[in-house]
């Protein structure tokens, strides 16, 4: 049991971290905001389980993905289109020409169903794609480029392309996908209606709870083996490779398990907001979403959900009262953590809070000081929680 | 689809759609040339460098507003003053970036990208609340209107030929700087040894400054060609980065001669199918085509026989 601990939580600072973290989106946010800005928070949190994908990839593996909003969307289409074919049912639909399909397959003089539609209507079937789709498709990019030993700046300029390729394809099928609108008017999953006060607090919980269970998932890969490894190949990935260890495999394990943990936020999302759109999957939510985890110290899994909630929250607010000066407070917060803060908001914590706290809790004890140089020793550990 | 076209009308298409991909591969050609030696020599991708070259066809219109108001006896002259300010403006930029920004982060490319992001994001903002959200287009002299008209149904632009001299002689006029200058040889032995380079006295972070603010002059006039086939935007430098990226990177790196090649191949794909294609898939069909190019053959087109990590 203490080792299962260890391996969920890291130490017993990172249990208290954790259970922070659990206290604010459980207690603290539902008691002290309305329903429509908690249903805003749930959406900022399925932008975190990005994030968090991003802190195992980014800040462990070392490889920086441009295009994690391919996956996001990904997720959140195998949701949605779910939903769609429910709430187009024959009887809701029949003013189409064509009754039982999408209303926007309809006006685009489409007359059945496209073929990679009809597993769709299957709930399983979706739950299943929205896992296997993301880490396919991340497969496949991750097992040409790794192989190939491609990483660093070029593989970060593909994937944005990619993201690129995928949003104007999306954006170019009217038809097949719902084109820049998207997939719209979702209502009810299995008959149970999402757009309900009820609704929303369930799936807001249910996005925290599958959050916390990411973030546990993914402390467990990294306290395992193989997050040494991707530790050490994050710092000389040469000698990990002359060592013995054939490095692109666990650099694809990484990208899929991200790109994965994106699509459980992308269809989380879909389910909160109640539609997707190809805007959430180009070039700039998915660069926004590195900025997240960059925020929250692109180590720092549970760091990655503060940054993201911050981040967002200050963009709502901003943009609320000066649209105009949003885009330089975010220009300036991709220049100024980049340059400034490359381990972000934990890294603040680890350098100045921590020691604050080590020193007032000496002083409350009374007791002289101990040599600096023990909790220097343990830094990189601290580190991965 | 072809088969709904007869020969004759096929070969006007190709002849249009391919000169249409001509202007098209001259701005991408003059884009990636300055991304190109900026990355090939330090590494550092510049997510600004669209921005660059928007500043350099803000300039055009500027010269172009303020010649209309104070020298109108001017005008027929004034864009070729213009071309070499959008190089000067663009470049003095990067020099102030690269001091002020870029040097700090030598030797971490991935977080290099992210700033240069955040420094598009502040530039486009700045366009837009200088020059308006709306597109502007620069009052082109008459000698760039018209067309020639070679057969009935092929009609080349004037401008678009224009752009294409003016692509030649930038390339050329790079060519010269790289491989015929004392500041050239100082720039390719950079890239090729910096430690070296350094030893034997080059002062390294000289050359970087000045690369990176010719790079990015190079950009301004790819801006100020950009003026004479379409209208500018906050945000029209940004429509091109990527496919500029995809240039770079599918000619190999470091390449000059990939460069020209893998720009010329893009435009024209892309130029080409967004005839027979509907609205965006021309495009995506194309980056598509690259993205697994790349894939299966990621050293780009013309390869270095050095590859950084």
């Amino acid at each position: 049991m203490n080792t299962l601990q260890k391996r969920l939580f890291g130490s017993k600072e990172g249990l208290l971290g954790t259970l922070f973290l659990a206290l604010i989106l459980v207690v603290v946010l539902p008691l002290t905001l309305d329903i429509f800005r908690l249903n805003l928070m749930g959406k900022y949190l399925t932008y975190a389980f990005v994030a968090v994908g991003l802190v195992l990839l980014w800040g462990n593996a070392g490889v920086l993905s441009l295009g994690q909003g391919v996956f996001f969307g990904l997720g959140g289409y195998c949701m949605a289109m779910f939903l769609k074919l429910e709430a187009s049912d024959p009887i809701t639909t029949k003013i189409q020409s064509t009754p039982g399909i999408p209303d926007f397959m309809d006006w685009n003089q489409i007359t059945a169903l496209p073929a990679f539609w009809v597993p769709f209507k299957s709930f399983p079937f979706a739950t299943l794609a929205i896992l296997i789709v993301p880490a396919v498709i991340a497969y496949v990019v991750g097992a040409a480029m790794f192989k190939r030993r491609v990483g660093g700046v070029y593989f970060a300029v593909i994937t944005q392309a990619i993201a690129l390729i995928v949003s104007l394809g999306i954006d170019g099928n009217q038809g097949l996908t719902g084109g820049r609108n998207g997939i719209t008017d979702l209502r009810t999953l299995l008959g149970w209606d999402i757009r309900t006060t009820f609704g929303q607090y369930t799936l807001y919980f249910t996005s925290v709870a599958l959050l916390l269970g990411v973030i546990m998932l993914s402390r467990w890969v990294l306290s395992s083996k193989m997050g040494r490894i991707l530790n050490a190949m994050s710092e000389k990935e040469d000698r990990v490779r002359f060592s013995g260890y054939d490095v692109s495999d666990f650099k694809i394990f990484i990208f899929c398990l991200a790109a994965m943990i994106s699509g459980i936020g992308g269809a989380m999302f879909v389910l909160q907001v109640g539609f997707i759109s190809p805007s959430l999957v180009g070039i700039v939510p998915s660069i926004e979403m590195v900025i997240f985890a960059a925020v929250g110290g692109k180590r720092s899994l549970l760091g990655a959900v503060y940054g993201t909630l911050l981040v967002n929250t200050g963009k709502s607010l901003f943009s609320e009262t000066f649209p105009q000066l949003w885009l330089y407070a975010m220009g300036g917060l991709f220049i100024l953590v980049v340059v400034l803060m490359p381990n972000g908001l934990a890294g603040l914590w680890d350098d100045y809070a921590k020691p604050w706290l080590h020193g007032a809790k000496k002083r409350l004890m009374e007791r002289p000081p101990v040599d600096v140089g023990e909790t220097k020793s343990n830094a990189p550990l601290a580190k991965i929680i | 689809m072809m088969l709904a076209y007869t020969t004759s009308e096929l070969t006007s298409i190709f002849t249009m759609q391919g000169f249409a991909g001509l202007s098209l591969f001259s701005v991408l050609l003059l884009m990636a040339l300055g991304l190109a030696i900026i990355f090939g020599q330090m590494g550092v991708i510049n997510m600004a460098h669209g921005e660059f070259m928007a500043a350099g066809a803000y300039t055009v219109y500027l010269c172009s507003t303020l010649t209309a108001k104070f020298a109108p006896a001017f005008q027929p002259y004034y864009f070729l003053f213009a071309i070499v300010a959008a190089f000067f403006v663009s470049g003095s930029l990067g020099l102030l970036v690269e001091w002020g920004l870029i040097r700090f982060l030598y030797k971490r490319p991935l977080d290099t990208l992210l700033a240069t992001w955040g420094l598009s994001l502040i530039m486009q903002q700045t366009f837009r609340s200088t020059f308006g959200a709306r597109e502007v287009t620069p009052t082109l002299p008459d000698w760039l209107m018209g067309s020639f008209k070679p057969t009935e149904t092929i009609d080349i632009p004037i401008n678009g030929v224009f752009v294409m001299g003016l692509t030649l002689f930038i390339t050329a006029a790079v060519m010269f700087f790289t491989f015929k200058t004392r500041a050239g040889l100082r720039m390719r032995a950079t890239v090729q040894n910096r430690m070296m380079s350094g030893a034997v006295g080059i002062n390294t972070k000289v050359v970087d400054r000045l690369t990176f603010a010719i790079g990015c002059g190079i950009a301004g006039v790819a801006g100020a060609a950009f003026t004479t086939i379409g209208s500018t935007g906050p945000d029209s430098g940004s429509r091109y980065i990527v496919d500029t990226f995809l240039v770079v990177v599918f000619g190999g790196a470091a390449s000059m001669l990939g460069t020209v090649a893998s720009a010329f191949g893009i435009a024209q794909t892309q130029s080409i199918s967004e005839f027979f294609l509907q609205g965006t898939m021309g495009k995506v069909t194309t980056l598509l085509a690259i993205v697994i190019i790349l894939m299966i053959r990621p050293q780009g087109l013309f390869a270095s026989k050095v590859r950084r990590a």
